[in-house]
């Protein structure tokens, strides 16, 4: 459920989905042996349902539409530069040291959670097409009708902004030794 | 010499295609001397982990 409705930002409609995806696993269930084939396979429905709804969406919304959340994010961007394009200072990336720790933690978990809530929506949508759907680039381009050029800017905006996020609330603020 | 900001961009695209040679020795050449675009290029990879984790952890949970 969380999963859908991350990606679809709409709970009625993630509930659409997650019922969807289990009725048609339940339709055609005998055919699978082992619980755990089965729940991977359930979950490829589900993937394949989002990504129906997220085309449908596509036909109505317009992703490379500019939001002031995303100007403020670029915003944020630009302030970690000098004027000669190099990182200043206080804002160069830090070492996070042996990051892999973090993702057996649940409280990393937390805290990636509302970094991604914090993108907007249409960046939100478009990196987690590439990052979680798992679509190339170019199949984002097309489903979403945009511009592989436009495409590279809202992932670049996207790494960026969770980058930063992650950066000042987890790698920084203490919850692990380094 | 690229700057860091270009850096980033390209970091950013080497997650998505092939970058090229001259991409590629442009992009060693800074990373060799700018600590702070090594950082990002090892976040990049992390942010793809953490990714690929975050879908495994959804598909134990989301049943």
């Amino acid at each position: 459920m969380k999963f859908a409705h991350l990606q679809l930002r709409d709970e009625t409609l993630a509930e659409d989905v997650v019922q969807e995806a289990l009725a048609a696993a339940l339709t055609s269930a005998k055919e699978f042996a082992g619980r755990s084939a089965l729940k991977t396979w359930v979950f490829a429905i589900l993937r394949n349902k989002i990504i129906d709804q997220i085309r449908l969406q596509s036909r109505t919304t317009n992703v490379s539409s500019f939001s002031q959340q995303e100007e403020s994010l670029d915003e944020t961007f630009e302030t970690l530069f000098k004027a000669n394009a190099h990182w200043s200072p206080g804002n160069r990336p830090n070492d996070w040291g042996n990051p892999e720790e973090a993702l057996r933690q649940q409280r990393f978990w937390d805290v990636f959670d509302a970094c991604l809530k914090h993108l907007p929506e249409n960046t939100a949508r478009v990196f987690m097409m590439r990052e979680f759907l798992e679509f190339e680039t170019a199949e984002v381009c097309q489903e979403l009708s945009i511009t592989i050029s436009n495409c590279n800017v809202i992932l670049h905006r996207a790494r960026n902004g969770l980058r930063n996020c992650l950066e000042k609330n987890w790698f920084t603020a203490g919850e692990q030794p380094c | 010499m690229l700057s860091c900001k270009e850096v980033t961009h390209l970091l950013s695209e080497a997650q998505d295609r092939k970058i090229t040679l001259p991409e590629r020795v442009n992009l060693e050449m800074h990373l060799a001397i700018c600590k702070g675009c090594k950082n990002f290029k090892s976040q990049m990879s992390f942010l793809r982990e953490a990714c690929q984790r975050y879908v495994k952890n959804q598909e134990k949970i989301d049943d």
